[in-house]
This record gives C-alpha cells, structure tokens and sequence, in this order.
C-alpha cells in the first residue's frame, strides 16, 4: 500500500496547461464581452449623432416627436416622425394579417397532420422561404405583385403600401412558422393522447389542446416576426415607395393603396440624399435609428414578458 | 335519423352515440342490435359481454406484441390487465378504443367487438368510438386549462348540451375531488397535487358519460394515499361503468376487480377468469408462477 501511494503524484507537471487553460477562458469571454461592446458602442452613437440632429436649426425634440409633416431636403427641412411611424405601422399591422393566420396555420400542420415524408419536403422549402436575400421580395413586390394587386382590380399606385406589406407578411411567414411548430411539437404528447381519448378530431385537438398549451412560444414568434416587418427595410424602400405621406385617418383604406415611407425607408432617403454629413438631413438618419430601436427593444422585451408569463410547467 | 331521434326523445346524443360509424345510417342490422343491448345492459345479466377479441393480433413494425388475443369483457365490473412488462397489457388497452391508430407502425389483424361491432370495420370513425369509451393515462395529463374546462372538454368536442355547471360538478362529486376543488374551479389543473390530478383527469373521463372506462396503471405515478383513493373510486365507478384496467400491481388487481386477465411475454394471453380463481388457483403453471413471483 505505501509503496502504490508513492506512485501517485497529484502536483502540476506543467503550468503550461494552466496558462493555456486561462487563455482559452480569456478569449471565450473575450467574444462573449465583443457583442455586449458592440451593442454599447451602437447605442451610444445613435444617442450622440440623435442628440446632435435635436440640436441642429431646423430640428427639435418636440417636432420631432408630435409633428406629422416630414420633409427631409438638403438643405434642411420640416422633422415630424409621425409620417414614417405610421406609414411603419401600417406596413407591420398588415404583414401580420398575412402571416399570423399563415403562419400559425402552417404550423399547426407541419406539428400536427403532416406524415414524416411531408415534413421532410415542406420543412426544407420554408428554410429556402427564410433565406431569400429580401432585395428580392422587394424586387417580386414592384415588379410582379402590384402589377398582379392592379390586374385584379385594386386600384394601388406604383408604389404603395398594401404590396409591400403582403410581400413583407410573406417574408415573415417562415418565422411564425418555424418558432410556433418548435413550441408546438414541444407539447407533451401525453395531452394530446388525452384529446383523442376525449373523442376529439384532429382539428379539435390541435386548436384546443396544442394551440393554448404552446400559446406562450406562439406569441413570441409574432413578436419576433413583427420586430423583423418593423425593421425590414429592402422590400418597403423598393415597393412602398419613398415619399412620406401623413397617415389618412379619415379613409385608412387609401394609405394602403398609395405610396409611403416606412422609417427605415426614411433613413435610406437620408443617407443616400445629397445632404451633407452634420446637416439635418443627415442627422435625422440617427433620430430616426434610435426610435426604431426603442420600438424593437420595446417588443422583445415584450416577448420575453409573454413567454414567461403564459408558460406552463408540465411534469 | 329524425325519426331515430324521435323514437328515442330522452336519449341526448343518440344520434351519435348509438353506432359507430362516419354516417348515421340505422339501417345495419348489427349497429341496431347493438342500440338494444346498449340500453337493456344495465338489467341484464351479469355475463352480458361488452368488448369482446376475436383472434386478435398487433404487430409495431415486424414485432408482435399481441398474440391471436380471445377476450369477453363484462359489462359494469372492473376487469384488471395483469402480466410482466412488455407483455402487450397496454397495447390490448389501447386496441379498444383505437389509440394504436394514432402509432404509424401498429398493425391490427382480427376482430375487436364493442357491443357487437368490430371497431376495426372500415365504416367504425374511431372519434366516435371514443366518446363511448372514457381513458385515464399512467401519468395524470389534465390540459393546461381550468380544472372547470378539464371536465368540460369532453362536453364540448362532443358537442353535448345541458348544464354544465351540474355535469362537471358530478362528475367531480364521482372523482371524489369535488369537495377540494369546489372553491377554485378557475384555477388550472396543473396546480393541483399528482393525485388530485389524476382524479381530475377520470373526471374528465367519465363527464360526458362514457359506457366504458379504460384506465392504463392510473396509480402508478401516485403515493399510496392516493393510490388506495384511485381504488376506491374504481370501484364505486364499476357500479355505472365497465372498468378495464392495466395495471402492474398484482395486490391491487386482487383488491379491485372482478376478473383478470394475465398476460405473458410475447402477448399471449395466458389466463382470463374470475379474479379469485386467478389468485387462488390458476389453471396454468406459468401463471401461477407469475403471481407467487417466481418470475416477471
């Protein structure tokens, strides 16, 4: 026995391995720490070039935020976001018509009717949906879905917001789809043994057993889906126009049928009009980026609230 | 099927619930017997059969799991599956009311009759089926709703109509939780403790009046209190119901039914007769050894 334990020798043979072993932690962290960095550096440079543009002659906080006249010229012009908010809101409004029925009701049978052989084709097709560079959904939208919206009789201009917000739903739809059937196919199938010994369909099962059990992962997807129509920006500027226009309250139909300009659309006009850097113009780019900033964060933040609030714990 | 619901005024899904098949039609001689049997069973003798298998065989993939099955299960008594695990004790459970359907690789042979009709005949939709045949699973599984809108799913897929607030209170006042749950019907079933749950879930079960109850080892995930509480509903269910269940407990198959069936390894039903013949004096050396414990 005592001669065995000579043989054991716990010490370090080497600090080589502890050096490498702290170099290996200290770059893990190191790109862990580069995304919290970037993030910072981001914010902070959309609040200082914001603060500037506030500051510039032509621009201030309170016109920025209550006016409804946007007019970004070269050489200055009139600041009033609530053109581009709207003309946002009606694009993210309509592109969840189209996708949250679209996209719910795809996953629903890809989670819960589809044979293995039909998931394994149509699984693969939406993934090639969601990898679509979105300059083309943009290009499809001008050149071939208003064209389509006019043959059909609906009287769209050139450049409107109705197929640009289609086309954007479209773009979305992968989304719904592939977080709602995750959150979907994670239901226990326990429960829905317990529908169909109830006597319940198919379709009564999954609308009320599957649906509300998933609810919570259900909801994230929209929030998630709707925070990419917020920020979408190649398929609004190409199809939905560039011209700001105040939202019609009296006749909300007609802003869908005539052009507009989403915020993302606006800072697109600002960066690659002639305004010169430091001019309103210019600025207004900033002011603009921190506002739809504060709107996606405000719904992720919303999403994460969902999740935890409507989440059942099973087993 | 006016003039069937006219001749049976009284009897609320009638409509559906007295044949198995997609279309309504009466006119199958054996669907009408079935309708005279279903409602003369609660008077008529003990022996009346209710599902009974003829030869019946399962295969998941190329393994069988139920071998040329011959069972007559009687009707309002309390009839135990027994048998080593693996031995097809579920799979024959699930067969009655077609839940091996919704398995891609199970594949039937032979006859299953429920009231004379074989469940597996092309015109029997087994949704209907279901709604004559209650089940409560291993595990409690209510749905992540109220325990109000537990007891009234069943109501509401089949489409019954009444009140339903008296309905889910009897059925609860039958599961023997209405007393603890009374005062928090709005609260979801998950919130309740693993027994309270699965007494939900049988509820559930027996709410829309099922002429059967299936129960697949509903004790098994339990402590014992509400183990012996599950077994005391079981048998004051097998008053209304026909009570098949599985269960891995040879005492408590001894405690609560009438008849057992044992299965061994492979599938084969080795041994159906009156529980205390089973227990006392089975006619197979195999399943005598089953029952001391010399194996399984």
């Amino acid at each position: 026995m005592s001669e065995r334990s000579i043989d054991v020798d716990l010490t370090r043979s080497s600090s080589g391995r502890v050096v490498k072993e702290r170099i290996y932690k200290w770059l893990l962290f190191a790109c862990a720490a580069l995304t919290v960095f970037v993030t910072a550096a981001i914010i902070y440079t959309l609040a200082t070039d914001a603060i500037a543009f506030f500051m510039t002659e032509d621009a201030s906080v309170t016109g920025f935020f209550t006016g409804t006249e946007w007019i970004a010229r070269s050489d200055g012009g009139t600041f009033g976001v609530w053109p581009l908010v709207t003309a946002t809101l009606t694009i993210t409004f309509v592109s969840a018509l189209v996708a949250v029925p679209t996209g719910v009701a795809a996953a629903v049978y890809l989670s819960e009717y589809a044979s293995d052989r039909m998931r394994s084709i149509l699984k693969p097709s939406l993934e090639i949906l969601a990898g679509i560079p979105t300059v083309v959904y943009g290009y499809l939208a001008l050149v071939y879905l208003t064209p389509a919206l006019q043959w059909i009789g609906i009287p769209v201009s050139t450049f409107n917001l109705l197929s640009a917000s289609v086309m954007v739903g479209i773009m979305i739809i992968p989304m719904v789809s592939s977080l709602s059937e995750d959150a979907m196919s994670s239901v226990p199938d326990s429960l829905r043994q317990a529908g169909y010994g109830m006597g319940a369909t198919k379709y009564e099962v999954s609308t009320g057993v599957v649906i509300p059990a998933a609810i919570s992962g259900i909801f994230s997807s929209f929030i998630l889906a709707l925070s990419r129509a917020i920020g979408e920006t190649m398929i609004v500027v190409m199809a939905a126009g560039l011209r700001p226009r105040m939202f019609n309250f009296t006749n909300p139909l007609d802003n869908l049928l005539s052009s507009g300009q989403p915020m993302t659309a606006g800072m697109v006009s600002a960066v690659t009009s002639d305004a010169t850097g430091g001019s309103a113009t210019y600025l207004s780019m900033f002011a603009l980026g921190l506002t739809l900033f504060v709107i996606t964060f405000v719904m992720n933040l919303a999403s994460d609230y969902v999740a935890s609030r409507y989440q059942e714990e099973y087993q | 099927m006016t003039q069937d619901s006219m001749t049976n005024p009284d009897s609320r899904t009638d409509s559906q619930s007295t044949d198995l098949e997609r279309s309504n039609q009466t006119s199958d001689p054996l669907v009408d017997s079935s309708i005279d049997t279903g409602q003369s069973g609660g008077s008529g003798g003990e022996t009346r059969t209710v599902i009974e298998s003829r030869d019946l065989d399962v295969f998941y993939d190329e393994t069988q799991a139920l071998q040329s099955v011959d069972i007559e299960i009687p009707a309002e008594k309390v009839t135990a599956i027994i048998g080593p695990s693996g031995c097809g004790k579920s799979t024959f459970l699930r067969c009655i009311n077609r839940m091996n359907d919704l398995v891609d690789a199970a594949r039937i042979e032979g006859a299953l009759n429920f009231e004379g009709k074989n469940v597996y005949d092309d015109d029997v939709d087994p949704v209907v089926l279901r709604r004559k045949i209650g089940m409560v699973f291993q595990s409690p599984n209510p749905f992540p709703k109220s325990i109000y809108d537990n007891v009234a799913y069943g109501l509401n897929v089949q489409g019954i109509e009444g009140d339903y607030d008296a309905i889910v209170e009897k059925a609860l006042r039958r599961a023997a939780l209405w007393d603890e749950v009374k005062d928090q019907l709005d609260s979801s079933g998950l919130d309740l403790s693993g027994g309270q749950q699965q007494r939900l879930c049988i509820a559930r079960a027996i709410a829309p009046d099922p002429d059967v109850l299936l129960m697949d080892e509903p004790a098994s995930a339990l402590d014992p209190v509400a183990t012996s509480k599950i077994e005391d509903l079981i048998e004051e269910l097998s008053e209304e119901y026909t009570v098949v269940i599985v269960t891995h407990n040879m005492q408590q198959a001894a405690r609560i039914s009438d008849k057992t069936a044992v299965f061994l390894t492979g599938g084969e039903l080795a041994e159906f007769d009156n529980t205390d013949k089973i227990f006392e004096n089975p006619e197979s050396q195999r399943v005598e050894d089953y029952i001391t414990g010399k194996f399984g």
